[in-house]
């Protein structure tokens, strides 16, 4: 039985999973690791505005809100840092994608 | 429209912003990312469909939920609001022109199996 009160963070912590595959998938998984160019970081310096605003959005008008058990509780513009960490995951994995099927010759150019 | 009607357009008027925020890359940076749509599909939709089964498990769980005042109601399969699916569509699709858009003014940085 759950303590009453007691922080599960179980959004902190699925995130925080998946950032590590995500990361590990990075660097182990495709040839040419994205974190170690400057293409990902200018490209995700550009992202980074819109994620932050697009996730204001959503957070601060409440169309989207947490259970407040789950998540760790700090929030960065209204959202919780996890929705950030989420994020950077998914960006840095499509990219991840995009690249390796295009070095497999699926729609090169 | 009706002020209630509006606000139900509150979550998708997110994604059209994104849209409108990144797909003109397609036209004035000629990032070509939505005519390699098989590509783009290979790419996404492992991820997507990773993510969405998670969103289905919290949003079961009462991990997070919608205020059904700002969202359109219509569901998707597992009760998925419509919204958060094409989340998982347009958001990708704006990353890969954003990172297109970068590759076209810096092609020295693109994979080095990727330069012409």
């Amino acid at each position: 039985m759950e303590t009453p009160g007691a922080a599960q963070m179980i959004y902190s912590d699925i995130v925080i999973a998946i950032l590590i595959f995500s990361v590990l998938l990075d660097l182990f998984g495709f040839k040419n690791s994205l974190l170690t160019r400057p293409i990902f970081w200018s490209s995700y310096a550009i992202i980074l505005p819109f994620q932050l605003l697009t996730n204001w959005w959503l957070t601060s008008r409440n169309i989207v809100m947490y259970d407040p058990d789950v998540i760790s509780g700090l929030r960065i513009m209204s959202a919780p840092v996890e929705d950030l960490i989420f994020g950077f995951a998914l960006i840095l994995n499509v990219m991840g994608m995009w690249e390796y099927w295009g070095t497999k010759g699926v729609q090169k150019d | 429209m009706r002020e209630s009607t509006m606000l139900k357009l509150s979550y998708l008027a997110m994604l059209i912003f994104t849209m409108f925020a990144s797909f003109w890359l397609e036209i004035a940076f000629k990032v070509h990312v939505l005519r390699r749509m098989k590509r783009v599909l290979l790419s996404l939709l492992p991820i997507s469909l990773g993510f969405l089964i998670w969103d289905a498990y919290a949003i079961a769980q009462g991990h997070w939920y919608f205020d059904q005042k700002q969202v359109t109601g219509i569901n998707g399969p597992f009760s998925i609001p419509i919204e958060e699916i094409l989340f998982f569509l347009i958001i990708p699709i704006a990353v890969l022109m954003t990172l297109e858009g970068v590759a076209r003014i810096k092609p020295q940085w693109k994979h080095p199996e990727l330069r012409k």
